[in-house]
């Protein structure tokens, strides 16, 4: 398959990428790993006139903290995120979702940032962000502002994102530090996307949940933050019932559609019986 | 639109090229390289059959732009063998236990298996089976598969020993 013409930019420095995606506009697109784009060009779905590659941007690479958060670089690949001690040590979710993103030559090159700022509601790393309440750095060349990763998913392929800017980091709260934790996906194969996968953030007290986080994965146009469902177990002791109740909250959510990974109401069912397992399984971290 | 110019190393060797910037790097390789070892299997980043190594990291180059490859350091397949034409201990190894059978997902899968052993030289079965979980194979199973890697990795560590 051979994509439509481009011409290929491959800036030096965050200034020079900023300017270029404010001098062409909407017939640009940034291309990090390209795992997710460049399938999409060489079946003609995408067709940018000029293709700006981030792979020189080292700025935009690398996992550090700061007092109150953790911020990786958006071009930071799934690979380097598995092999973060940091990550590993601070926020375990990361390590444990992007392990089950693709195989491992997608990982080598696909980013951070571009399973994020995507917009793709298949991706995985959405919804752990929603969970974790993480924000994302977005520059352009006059600017830069900060967007709740609970405001940025706007619909299939839609964010709040401007044609002239780029996500750099995303930005963790350090409060998700000790909380359990758990990214559940239910799929075909090893490398697919998700049937349906659920993120959780736990916090227990004294046996008592005093705090909860759920999103779902790719059973609806964004990634779905399942306010109803954390809610239903926040000062429970996470017993059958609370989880229970979740479960229901989320399936009153999900909005998949029909497609090769099953009907709606497979998908449904399959969006609570993640929810349940990750739930059960964040407590038991959690403690 | 206009070729660019390309400079980048493949198998040890310094090479030039003119290309496309939709042109991809597997068609770099196998139409104007003449390196027809990495295949195109499936064209759509799944089957792995078009595996070469990228700086130091396994891609898939049916999902690369030869352009993305400015500077880069490339092996294939053909880049494993030895300077005196023997083949290299996952070579060997793929060919005492049966690791292929039709051989069409084999250069993609050894250089994989190449990748892997630098960054664990000692991988367990599972290890290996995830390793390798971006390679499809239709013929073998598998488990000819994964005891080559192993056989490969115990050779490797072997010779390292001996030489030290």
């Amino acid at each position: 398959m051979i994509p439509a013409p481009f011409a290929y930019h491959r800036p030096r420095s965050l200034d020079e990428t900023l300017g270029l995606l404010a001098q062409l506009g909407e017939d640009a697109r940034v291309v990090a790993g390209g795992h997710s784009l460049i399938p999409m060009m060489k079946l003609r779905l995408a067709r940018p006139e000029h293709l700006v590659d981030l792979q020189d941007l080292e700025q935009l690479r690398g996992i550090r903290t700061e007092p109150d958060a953790v911020i990786i670089g958006a071009m930071t690949t799934q690979h380097e995120l598995i092999g973060s001690e940091l990550l590993a040590a601070r926020c375990p979710i990361i390590r444990e979702t992007a392990l089950q993103i693709a195989d491992p030559q997608v990982r080598y090159c696909g980013t951070l940032g571009g399973n994020v700022a995507n917009g793709d509601p298949g991706n995985d790393m959405p919804a752990v962000m929603l969970a974790l309440d993480a924000s994302y750095c977005l520059k352009r060349r006059d600017g830069e502002r900060e967007v709740a990763a609970r405001e940025f998913y706007r619909g299939v392929y839609s964010t709040a994102l401007q044609s002239d800017e780029i996500l750099v980091s995303i930005s963790i709260p350090m409060s998700a530090e000790g909380q359990g934790y758990a990214y559940e996906k239910q799929k075909r194969k090893v490398g697919d996307y998700a049937t349906a996968a659920a993120a959780v953030m736990l916090k227990m007290s004294g046996g008592v949940c005093a705090s909860a986080a759920i999103a779902l994965t790719n059973v609806g146009e964004t990634p779905l933050f399942a306010k109803d469902a954390g809610d239903a177990v926040l000062g429970t002791g996470v017993d059958n019932a609370a989880v229970s109740e979740a479960v229901r909250c989320a399936r009153a959510i999900a909005n998949p559609t029909a497609d090769g990974h099953g009907s709606v109401e497979f998908r449904t069912h399959i969006a609570g019986v993640m929810v349940r397992r990750a739930l059960m399984r964040a407590k038991e971290r959690a403690v | 639109m206009a070729k660019m110019h390309l400079e980048l190393r493949v198998n040890k060797k310094e090479v030039e090229a003119l290309a496309e910037p939709r042109l991809l790097l597997i068609h770099l390789l196998r139409e104007q390289l003449g390196i027809t070892g990495p295949h195109i299997g499936c064209d759509t980043s799944h089957c792995g059959a078009c595996t070469v190594d990228m700086n130091g990291k396994s891609v898939k180059s049916c999902t690369v732009f030869a352009v993305q490859a400015q500077g880069a350091d490339i092996i294939t397949i053909e880049g494993l063998v030895d300077g005196d034409g023997s083949l290299h201990p996952l070579q060997e190894a793929f060919r005492e236990h049966h690791g292929l059978q039709c051989g069409f997902c084999t250069p993609g899968m050894i250089t994989r298996a190449y990748r892997l052993l630098q960054e664990n030289p000692n991988p367990s079965e599972t290890e290996i089976r995830h390793g390798i979980a971006g390679n499809l194979c239709r013929c073998t199973g598998y488990l000819t598969i994964v005891r080559a890697i192993r056989a490969a990795a115990e050779r490797m560590n072997g010779a390292g020993e001996a030489a030290e």
